[in-house]
C-alpha cells in the first residue's frame, strides 16, 4: 500500500508540474512576457531590466527552468492593480474560498446525504422519485440563474438578505445555497446509488436472516459501506465547487479566490490571474490525493479498484 | 456495450424504445431548440442589435407589455424575442460544436492510446489525468486572459469540457473489444486492422459514445454560458444566452426579464438534456444505469 500511495504522491507532484509547464507554455505563446506581465505604459528600459532580472534574454530551457524553480520558491511576480506580490493578493483571499466551500459542502452533505439514503431505502416510491426529480433540478439549474433567482426573491422582494458583501453571517446564506445547490443534488442522487448497490449485497441479506435490527443493519452494516464511493465522488467534485465559487463569489461580491481571479482576467492583471490559477491546480491536487490516501485507509482494495488498468 | 449484438434488445425494439411523457416533452422542448437555433433569421421582423430607445425596458406581454415585444425589450431597447432567438442559436452552435470537436480529438486519443500502448499511451493517459484534476473552465479562463478570446479560440476552449473522459471510455472499450472473438475472427480471416476497428468496433462502442455526449453537451452549454455570464467569452454586440444574462443582471430591479428570461431557457434546455440523456442511457447501455 505505502507503494501506491508513493505512487500517488509522485503522479501528483509530476500533474503540478505539467500545469505549470502549461502556464509557462501559454504565456509563452501569447507573446513577449515581459510586455504582456509588465502594464502598457512600461518604459522601455524598464522592460529591458525587466527581462534581464527575469532571465527572459536566455536560451527558452534555462529560462522554463528559471522559471519552474521561481514558482515553487513563491516567486509569482508583481501585480500591476495593487503594486504588491501576486501571491500575497491571492492567498490573502483564500481563507474566505475556503469558508464558503466548506459551508457548502456541509450544506450539500447535510441535505443530500439523508435525501439519496432515503430515496434508496424507499426505492420506487412516490417520494423517491419526487427526492430525485428535486436532485435532477438541482443540479441542472446553472448557479448563476439560481443566484439571480434568489437575489430576485430575498434581496429585491422580501428584502430580508443583502445581495452582496462578506460583512455578517447573513452574507453567507444565499451564497453557500447557490454553491451548495448542484453539490446537493449530486450527492443525493449519488447516495441513493451506492446505498442501493451496498442494500443488495449478501452481506446485508444475511444481516437481516440473522435478524438484525433494521436500523443496526443500515447504520453499522450499509452506511460505512456507501460512504466510501461518496467520500471519492466528494473529491471529484472539488473542482466543480471551485468552478461554482468563481460564479458565486463574483456575483455575490464575495472576496474570495474566483473573484480575484474574474477581477485579474477583466484588468489583464496577468501575473494575479496565473497565481490564483496556479493555487486552483495546487488545491485539485492536494484534494485529490487527500481523498486518495482516506481512500486507501478505509478499504484495502483501493489499490485494485482505483488502479487505472482495471 | 455490445448492445448491437444482444439478442434481447433487437426481439423487444419497441417496448424498450417507448418513451414516458416525460422524456417526450424533453425531447420535443430540445427539437423546439433546435428548430429555433436552424431558423433563427427566420422567425422574427428584428435583428438582435437593432435598438428602439424610446422602448427600453418596455415589459413582456404577460407583465402588462405589447405584442411588438412579445418578450419585452432591454436597456437598448432591443427586441428580446429576437435576442433570445439568436442566443439561443450561437449557444447551440457553440455547445454542438464544442462537443463534437471534444469527442472527436478524445475518441481520437483513446483510440491511438489503446493501440499504441507503452509510452505513447502512458502520455496520454498522463494528459487525461491532467486535465482530470484541472477543471476546462479553468483552463479556459487562463486562455482568455492571456491569449484574449477570438470566436474560434473560445470554441476551441468550450471543447476542451470532457474530451478526457471520451479518451478513457474509449481506450477501455476499444481494449475490450479487441479481446473479443468477433475481432479475432475478423483478424484471422484477414481483415486489416483499419478495416475491423471502423467498420465493426467503432459501430459496437458507438453507443456508449452517444451515451456520453449526452452527459458532456449540458456540460458544454454551462461551460459557454458561465463564461459569457462572467463577460469573459462571447462578446457584444454579439449575443448568447450567458451573455445576456450577464448583462440584465445590472437591470434585475426594473426589468427582471431580461436576466429571467435567458435563465430559464439555459436552465430548460440544460435540464432536458439530462433527463433525455439519462433514458437513452438506461436504454442504450444497462450497465451504466444509475450512475
Amino acid at each position: 500500500m505505502l507503494v501506491t500511495l508513493a505512487m500517488r504522491t509522485l503522479r501528483a507532484c509530476l500533474t503540478l508540474l505539467i500545469c505549470m509547464t502549461l502556464v509557462f507554455i501559454v504565456l509563452r505563446v501569447s507573446g513577449d512576457p515581459a510586455t504582456v506581465l509588465l502594464p502598457d505604459d512600461t518604459p522601455p528600459e524598464v522592460q529591458q531590466e525587466y527581462r534581464q532580472q527575469w532571465g527572459l534574454d536566455r536560451p527558452l530551457p534555462e529560462q522554463y527552468l528559471r522559471y519552474i524553480v521561481g514558482l515553487t520558491d513563491g516567486r509569482l511576480g508583481i501585480s500591476f492593480a495593487e503594486q504588491r506580490p501576486a501571491g500575497e493578493v491571492v492567498m490573502e483571499r483564500l481563507p474566505n474560498t475556503l469558508l464558503l466551500g466548506g459551508c457548502a459542502i456541509a450544506f450539500a452533505l447535510l441535505l443530500g446525504l439523508p435525501l439519496g439514503l432515503f430515496a434508496a431505502l424507499r426505492h420506487n416510491t412516490a417520494f423517491d422519485r419526487v427526492a430525485m426529480g428535486f436532485a435532477v433540478m438541482g443540479f441542472s439549474l446553472p448557479s448563476f440563474f439560481l443566484a439571480i433567482l434568489l437575489i430576485l426573491l430575498f434581496s429585491l422582494k422580501l428584502r430580508v438578505l443583502p445581495s452582496a458583501g462578506s460583512d455578517t453571517w447573513a452574507h453567507l446564506v444565499m451564497p453557500v445555497a447557490t454553491l451548495g445547490a448542484g453539490l446537493t443534488g449530486k450527492i443525493a442522487r449519488f447516495a441513493r446509488t451506492s446505498m442501493l448497490e451496498v442494500l443488495g449485497q449478501p452481506y446485508i441479506r444475511a444481516a437481516r436472516a440473522k435478524g438484525v435490527f433494521p436500523l443496526r443493519v443500515i447504520l453499522t452494516h450499509a452506511l460505512p459501506n456507501a460512504a466510501i464511493p461518496i467520500l471519492m465522488f466528494l473529491g471529484i467534485e472539488i473542482g466543480l465547487i471551485l468552478t461554482g465559487a468563481v460564479v458565486t463569489e463574483t456575483i455575490f461580491a464575495w472576496p474570495g479566490l474566483g473573484r480575484v481571479l474574474v477581477t485579474a482576467v477583466g484588468q489583464r492583471d496577468l501575473p494575479v490571474v496565473q497565481a490564483a490559477i496556479l493555487l486552483i491546480a495546487l488545491i485539485m491536487v492536494l484534494s485529490n490525493l487527500i481523498v486518495d490516501f482516506i481512500h486507501a485507509a478505509m478499504d484495502p482494495r483501493a489499490e485494485i479498484l482505483r488502479g487505472r488498468h482495471e | 456495450m455490445t448492445f448491437v449484438q444482444s439478442a434481447d434488445a433487437s426481439s423487444v425494439p419497441h417496448r424498450a424504445m417507448r418513451m414516458p411523457l416525460v422524456i417526450k416533452v424533453c425531447a420535443g422542448f430540445l427539437v423546439l431548440m433546435a428548430l429555433v437555433a436552424l431558423l433563427a433569421p427566420l422567425l422574427t421582423p428584428y435583428t438582435y442589435s437593432q435598438q428602439n430607445l424610446l422602448k427600453r425596458l418596455s415589459p413582456p406581454v404577460f407583465m402588462g407589455g405589447d405584442w411588438a415585444y412579445p418578450l419585452g425589450t432591454d436597456n437598448l431597447g432591443r427586441d428580446m424575442l429576437t435576442r433570445l432567438v439568436y442566443g439561443v442559436r450561437t449557444s447551440i452552435s457553440i455547445a454542438l460544436l464544442g462537443t463534437f470537436i471534444g469527442a472527436a480529438f478524445g475518441t481520437m486519443l483513446g483510440y491511438i492510446a489503446s493501440r499504441r500502448r507503452g509510452l505513447v499511451d502512458e502520455a496520454i493517459m498522463m494528459m487525461v489525468d491532467v486535465q482530470a484534476a484541472l477543471p476546462a473552465f479553468f483552463v479556459a479562463i487562463a486562455c482568455v486572459a492571456f491569449v484574449g478570446n477570438a470566436l474560434w479560440v473560445f470554441i476551441l476552449l468550450v471543447s476542451l469540457e470532457g474530451w478526457e473522459r471520451y479518451t478513457r471510455l474509449v481506450r477501455g472499450l476499444v481494449i475490450s473489444e479487441h479481446g473479443k472473438p468477433y475481432v479475432q475472427a475478423m483478424l484471422a480471416l484477414g481483415a486489416s486492422r483499419w478495416r475491423t476497428d471502423l467498420l465493426h468496433v467503432l459501430p459496437n462502442i458507438s453507443a456508449a459514445l452517444v451515451v456520453q455526449a449526452t452527459i458532456t453537451f449540458p456540460w458544454t452549454i454551462l461551460l459557454e454560458t458561465t463564461l459569457s455570464f462572467l463577460g469573459l467569452g462571447v462578446q457584444p454586440p454579439e449575443t448568447s444566452l450567458g451573455q445576456m444574462l450577464g448583462s440584465g443582471r445590472q437591470y434585475l430591479l426594473q426589468a427582471a426579464w431580461i436576466a429571467v428570461i435567458p435563465g430559464l431557457t439555459i436552465f430548460l434546455t440544460t435540464l432536458s438534456m439530462s433527463l433525455f440523456g439519462d433514458w437513452l442511457r438506461d436504454r442504450l447501455d444497462p450497465s451504466m444505469r444509475g450512475r
